[in-house]
C-alpha cells in the first residue's frame, strides 16, 4: 500500500471548477478538488521492461493544474484513465533493475507513454523519433493515458511508488541535485520548443509568460540556436529578473507587449476599432508560453507576415486567427519532447545538459509532502505573483 | 503706464501667492524671506498695429523696403512660426495672420504669383488644417491651402530638401527645398521669449534631423548658459554659424514681432496682478475657479485650460536683416521680462504652468512637464541660474502618467523603455537617438498624422541637461511619485517636505527664490 493524491471522476466537481475557480481560487483545492490523497495499492512492474520507482521531487506543472481547475479541454478526456495519479516531472530512484540500470539508480522520466512502453508495433511517429507524436496512446498492455501521470496503471509522481519503461529512463548524472534534476522534464519541452521554433541566425523572438515555461523556453532559445533579441513578456518581478538571467534582450509587461515589439522591431501599430491592436511588421518567431486566449491573440498579432507562432502553453479557445490567415503565419503546436531531436539526441539529454549548467538554483521555490497537497497546489497556482517558478511535491518526506 | 518687474521679500504681512501646478494652482505660503520674483506689468501695445506692420515692411532694418524685394516671375515663399508659439495662442486676430496678409497684398501688387507659406515647424507636429487657419486667418487659408501652398514642412520629405553646405565647424545645413531655392524668404516670427528668432527661425524651424542633431545634442545644450541669451547660448551660436550659411545662399527678408504680458484674462486675469492688490472682484474670481477647478472632472478640467485665448497685444515689429532686426526685438523682449535679481539662492521655486511649447491642444506628459520646468522657467535667466551651484529646485506639478498617443506616440516608448535604463542625457543619447531619430513607424506618424517626430523627446531631455548638470537636488511638490522617480528625481507632499528633503544639501534655513512666472519674465541674476 502507498500513499498518493488520487485524482478522481466527478463531474459535479469538475463542472463546479470550471465555473467559479477562476474567480474564487480557494474552491479548487477545497470542496470543488477531485483530488484526494488516499492509501491505495502500489502500481505493479511485470512486464519486461519496466520497473518501479520512487519519486524523490515531483513538479506540480501547469497542465496538472488544469486537471484540478477543470480547465483542460475535453479534447483530452479520451486519453486518460481515470483514477489516476498525478506528477510526470520525477526524479526518482530506481527499487527494481531495469534493463541496464540497476536497482537504486537516481533516473528523471520521459513521461510520454510511447509504443516501445505499451509493447506494441511502432507507431509511424515512435518510429521516426517523434516519440511525443506516438498514436497509440490508448492501446497495449497498460491503460490509456497520454503520459504517466495520466494513466490509471503507472502511477504517477504524485505518490510513494510508481512504475515506468525503460525506454522513458534517464539516469541523473552523479553530483546533479535533486532539485535541478527535477526540472529535466520540462527543460525537455522547452528544448524541443526552441528546436520546433527552427531559428535562423539573428532572428528575433518574442516569449508570452515567464512561468516555467516561457523561463526554460527563453533558456533553451537561448543556449541551442542563435536567435537575435528574444524578448520576454513577464508579469512579476521575479520573473523579469530571471528572464534576464535566463537570456532575454528585454523583458517587457503584459500591458507592454505592442510597444516594446513595436519599438524592438520598428514595425507599424495598428488599432482596429473595438478590437485588439496589432503590428505591421513584427518579430520573426512568438512563443505562447502561456495558453490563454489573450495571449495567444498578443503572440498573432505582433508576429511579422510570413513569420512562425510556436505554442508551447496549452492552448485555450476563442483566439481570434485573422492574422494567421492575413499575415500568412505558420502555426506550430510544440507537445513534450521527442527522442530524436532535429539536434540527433534525445530532448531529455539536451535537457539533462541544460539542468547541469544553467542557472537553475532556486528555482525549484517550494517543497511540499503530499499530505499538505492544498497548500502546494494553492501555491502553484499562485506561483508567478508569489516569486516561485516551481513548487514540487517532497514524496520522500510524505 | 506699466510698472517693471521687482522682487518681493515675503515678509509676515505677504498674502499667500499664487503657485501654477498644471492645470490648477496653488495658494502658497512661502518661508519668511523667500524672494518672489514678478514679471514687468504688460508694456503699452503699439497704437496702430497695421501702421506699424507697414511701417516695418516699408522701412526694414538694413534691407530693402519688401516692395522692392518683389518682382513679377520671382519666387516667394512665407515661413512662420508654428503652433508652439505663443503660450498660450492668441486671440483672434493672430499677429501672424495680419503680417502675412500684408506681405500678401505687397506681393499681389507686385505682381508675385509663385507665393507658398509654410509652417515652420521643424520636427514638431503637423498642424492640423484649423490650426493652420487660425494663425493665418481664414482669408489666407482659403486661398492657399487647398491649392497645396500653405501647408506644414516636412522634415523627413529626402526629395523636398536641400543641402546648403556646412558651416565652419562642419555643421551641415539642410533645409526646406523650397526655402533653399527661393528668391526671397520672408520669415515671419513671433518673439514670445528671448530663446526665439534670430537665425533660430529659419535655420531650425525649416530645418531636418540632419542639420538639427548638431545643435540639438547633450553636450551642445548643457553649454547653453542660458537659452534666452543666444550670445552665451552654444545652441544659438550653432544656429547663428547655420544662419550665416543659409544667408549666403537665401535671401531672407525676417520680421520679428513682440508682445506684452497681458497673457490672462477675463475670469483668469487675477493670475496676472499681484496678490496684494486683488480686487475683491479678482478674490471672488479665484475662489471661484480655484474651487470650480477643484470640483471640476479632469476633462473638463483640461478643456477650460486648453480654451485659454491670451490677450496678447502687439509691442513692436521689425523688419529686415535677420541679426539687427533681432537686436531691436531683444531690446524689446527685455523691456518686457527682464527683472533685476541680486545673487543666485541656495533653492529655486518654480510653478509649472498646464501648457508648453509642445502640449498645445495636447495633453502635458511628464518629460514635457520636466522640460517646462527644468528646460524652460529654470533657464529664464541672463546671468546666471537663480539657484546656486549644486542647490535645490523645487518644482511644481501634478506630473500625471498621461501621454497623448496621437501627439507623443515616441515619448511613451522614451518614458518606458529610455528613461527606464538611463537619465543621463549623454548616455541615451549614445544609445538611443538614432533608433528613435529613423524608426520607421515615428517617422511615417510624424509625416502623416500630427506626431512629435521619433527623436523629440530625446532633445526635450536635452534641454533639461543644464538644470540636471547645475542642480544639486530637484523635488517636485505634488507630483505623482511613480513618474516623477522613472526622471530620477523625487517627490514630495508640501512645500515643508521638499525643504526638508533638500536640507541635506542646502541645510535648514536656505535662501529661497521663487519665480513667479507666467506670466513670463527673464531674471537678471547679479
Amino acid at each position: 500500500m502507498m500513499l498518493a493524491l488520487e485524482m478522481y471522476r466527478s463531474p459535479a466537481k469538475f463542472l463546479a471548477a470550471k465555473a467559479v475557480g477562476g474567480r474564487i481560487p480557494g474552491i479548487l483545492t477545497g470542496p470543488a478538488a477531485p483530488l484526494r490523497l488516499v492509501t491505495i495499492n502500489e502500481p505493479k512492474a511485470e512486464r519486461e521492461g519496466w520497473a518501479r520507482i520512487r519519486p524523490i521531487l515531483s513538479g506540480i506543472c501547469g497542465s496538472d493544474l488544469g486537471m484540478v481547475t477543470g480547465s483542460t479541454k475535453l479534447y483530452f478526456s479520451a486519453m486518460v484513465s481515470m483514477p489516476f495519479v498525478p506528477g510526470h516531472e520525477i526524479v526518482g530512484e530506481l527499487l527494481d533493475d531495469c534493463e541496464d540500470l540497476p536497482k537504486g539508480t537516481k533516473v528523471v522520466m520521459d513521461s510520454v507513454l510511447t509504443c516501445a512502453a505499451r509493447g506494441v508495433e511502432p507507431c509511424q511517429g515512435c518510429a521516426s523519433g517523434n516519440t511525443n507524436r506516438c498514436d497509440r496512446i490508448t492501446v497495449g498492455h497498460v491503460a490509456p493515458g497520454l503520459q504517466t501521470g495520466f494513466c490509471q496503471d503507472t502511477g504517477g509522481g504524485w505518490g510513494n511508488v510508481m512504475v515506468a519503461h525503460r525506454s522513458q529512463l534517464y539516469a541523473v548524472p552523479d553530483g546533479m541535485s535533486d532539485e535541478r534534476a527535477v526540472l529535466t522534464e520540462p527543460l525537455a519541452c522547452a528544448v524541443h520548443t526552441a528546436l520546433r521554433a527552427k531559428v535562423e541566425p539573428g532572428q528575433s523572438i518574442l516569449v508570452s509568460g515567464a512561468g516555467a515555461v516561457g523561463l526554460f523556453a527563453t533558456l533553451a532559445l537561448r543556449e541551442l540556436t542563435q536567435a537575435g533579441r528574444i524578448t520576454v513578456v513577464a508579469k512579476h518581478a521575479k520573473q523579469r529578473e530571471l528572464a534576464r538571467a535566463f537570456g532575454a534582450s528585454d523583458v517587457v509587461a503584459p500591458d507592454e507587449v505592442f510597444r516594446g515589439v513595436r519599438r524592438s522591431t520598428g514595425a507599424f501599430r495598428l488599432k482596429p476599432e473595438m478590437a485588439k491592436e496589432f503590428l505591421l511588421g513584427g518579430v520573426d518567431i512568438a512563443v505562447d508560453a502561456v495558453g490563454s486566449k489573450d495571449s495567444i491573440d498578443t503572440v498573432l498579432r505582433v508576429t511579422k507576415a510570413g513569420g512562425r507562432v510556436v505554442l508551447s502553453g496549452m492552448p485555450a479557445s476563442g483566439a481570434d486567427l485573422s492574422p494567421v490567415w492575413f499575415r500568412e503565419l505558420e502555426l506550430t503546436g510544440t507537445y513534450a519532447s521527442a527522442r530524436e531531436e532535429p539536434n540527433d539526441k534525445p530532448a531529455f539529454e539536451t535537457a539533462l545538459e541544460l539542468a547541469a549548467k544553467a542557472p537553475l538554483d532556486g528555482i525549484v521555490g517550494a517543497r511540499y509532502p503530499l499530505y499538505r497537497w492544498r497548500e502546494a497546489i494553492d501555491h502553484a497556482h499562485s506561483a508567478g505573483r508569489l516569486g516561485t517558478v516551481k513548487v514540487a511535491f517532497d514524496v520522500r518526506a510524505s | 503706464m506699466s510698472r517693471p518687474g521687482f522682487v518681493l521679500e515675503v515678509d509676515d504681512r505677504t498674502p499667500p501667492l499664487i503657485v501654477h501646478s498644471g492645470e490648477g494652482f496653488l495658494l502658497e505660503r512661502f518661508p519668511l524671506g523667500t524672494r518672489v520674483v514678478y514679471p514687468p506689468e504688460a508694456l503699452p501695445p503699439v497704437r496702430d498695429v497695421e501702421e506699424a506692420i507697414q511701417n516695418a515692411l516699408l522701412n526694414p532694418t538694413e534691407s530693402e523696403p519688401l516692395p522692392e524685394l518683389l518682382r513679377p516671375g520671382m519666387r516667394l515663399t512665407i515661413a512662420f512660426d508654428d503652433i508652439s508659439l505663443p503660450l498660450p495662442p492668441m486671440k483672434k486676430p493672430d499677429i501672424r495672420q495680419r503680417i502675412i496678409e500684408a506681405v500678401l497684398e505687397l506681393a499681389a501688387t507686385a505682381g508675385v504669383d509663385d507665393v507658398e507659406i509654410i509652417s515652420a515647424n521643424a520636427l514638431h507636429r503637423r498642424l492640423t488644417p484649423n490650426e493652420l487657419r487660425d494663425i493665418v486667418g481664414e482669408r489666407v487659408f482659403r486661398s492657399f491651402f487647398p491649392d497645396g501652398k500653405l501647408y506644414n514642412f516636412d522634415a523627413e520629405d529626402r526629395d523636398n530638401l536641400t543641402h546648403l553646405g556646412q558651416t565652419r565647424h562642419g555643421e551641415d545645413v539642410e533645409i526646406s527645398k523650397r526655402a533653399a531655392e527661393s528668391d526671397l524668404l520672408v520669415y515671419v516670427n513671433v518673439n514670445l521669449v528671448a530663446m526665439d528668432g534670430g537665425h533660430k527661425s529659419t535655420s531650425i524651424g525649416l530645418a531636418s534631423y540632419k542639420s538639427l542633431k548638431h545643435h540639438h545634442n547633450s553636450h551642445t545644450m548643457i553649454h547653453s548658459r542660458s537659452f534666452m541669451d543666444h550670445k552665451a547660448s552654444k545652441m544659438h551660436h550653432s544656429a547663428w554659424r547655420m544662419g550665416e550659411v543659409l544667408t549666403q545662399h537665401v535671401k531672407v527678408f525676417q520680421i520679428e514681432t513682440t508682445l506684452n504680458n497681458n497673457v490672462f484674462g477675463g475670469g483668469l486675469e487675477f493670475l496676472q496682478k499681484r496678490e496684494w492688490e486683488w480686487s475683491i472682484k479678482d478674490q471672488a474670481s479665484m475662489l471661484a475657479t480655484k474651487r470650480g477647478l477643484a470640483a471640476a472632472p479632469a476633462k473638463l478640467r483640461h478643456k477650460i485650460f486648453t480654451d485659454v485665448r491670451a490677450n496678447y497685444e502687439l509691442t513692436g515689429v521689425n523688419a529686415g536683416a535677420i541679426e539687427p532686426v533681432h537686436d531691436k526685438t531683444l531690446e524689446m523682449v527685455h523691456r518686457q521680462h527682464l527683472v533685476e535679481v541680486q545673487g543666485q539662492s541656495d533653492v529655486g521655486i518654480i510653478g509649472v504652468p498646464y501648457l508648453g511649447p509642445y502640449n498645445v491642444n495636447s495633453v502635458m506628459n511628464p518629460i514635457l512637464a520636466a522640460c517646462m520646468g527644468l528646460g524652460y522657467h529654470f533657464n529664464a535667466y541672463r546671468g546666471n541660474p537663480i539657484v546656486r551651484k549644486d542647490g535645490a529646485l523645487i518644482l511644481y506639478h501634478p506630473v500625471p502618467y498621461e501621454f497623448s498617443q496621437l501627439h507623443h506616440p515616441s515619448y511613451v516608448d522614451f518614458f518606458e523603455e529610455v528613461l527606464s535604463e538611463s537619465t543621463d542625457p549623454a548616455t541615451i543619447e549614445a544609445k538611443f537617438e538614432k533608433q528613435y531619430a529613423e524608426d520607421p513607424w515615428y517617422i511615417h506618424l510624424y509625416r502623416t498624422s500630427y506626431a512629435y517626430h521619433g527623436v523629440h523627446p530625446f532633445y526635450m531631455w536635452y534641454w533639461i541637461s543644464h538644470a540636471l548638470d547645475h542642480c544639486g537636488d530637484i523635488v517636485w511638490v505634488g507630483a505623482n511619485r511613480k513618474t516623477v522617480e522613472r526622471m530620477g528625481f523625487r517627490s514630495a507632499s508640501t512645500l515643508q517636505d521638499a525643504l526638508e528633503m533638500v536640507s541635506h544639501s542646502v541645510g535648514r534655513s536656505p535662501s529661497i527664490t521663487y519665480l513667479h512666472n507666467p506670466p513670463h519674465l527673464l531674471a537678471d541674476v547679479r
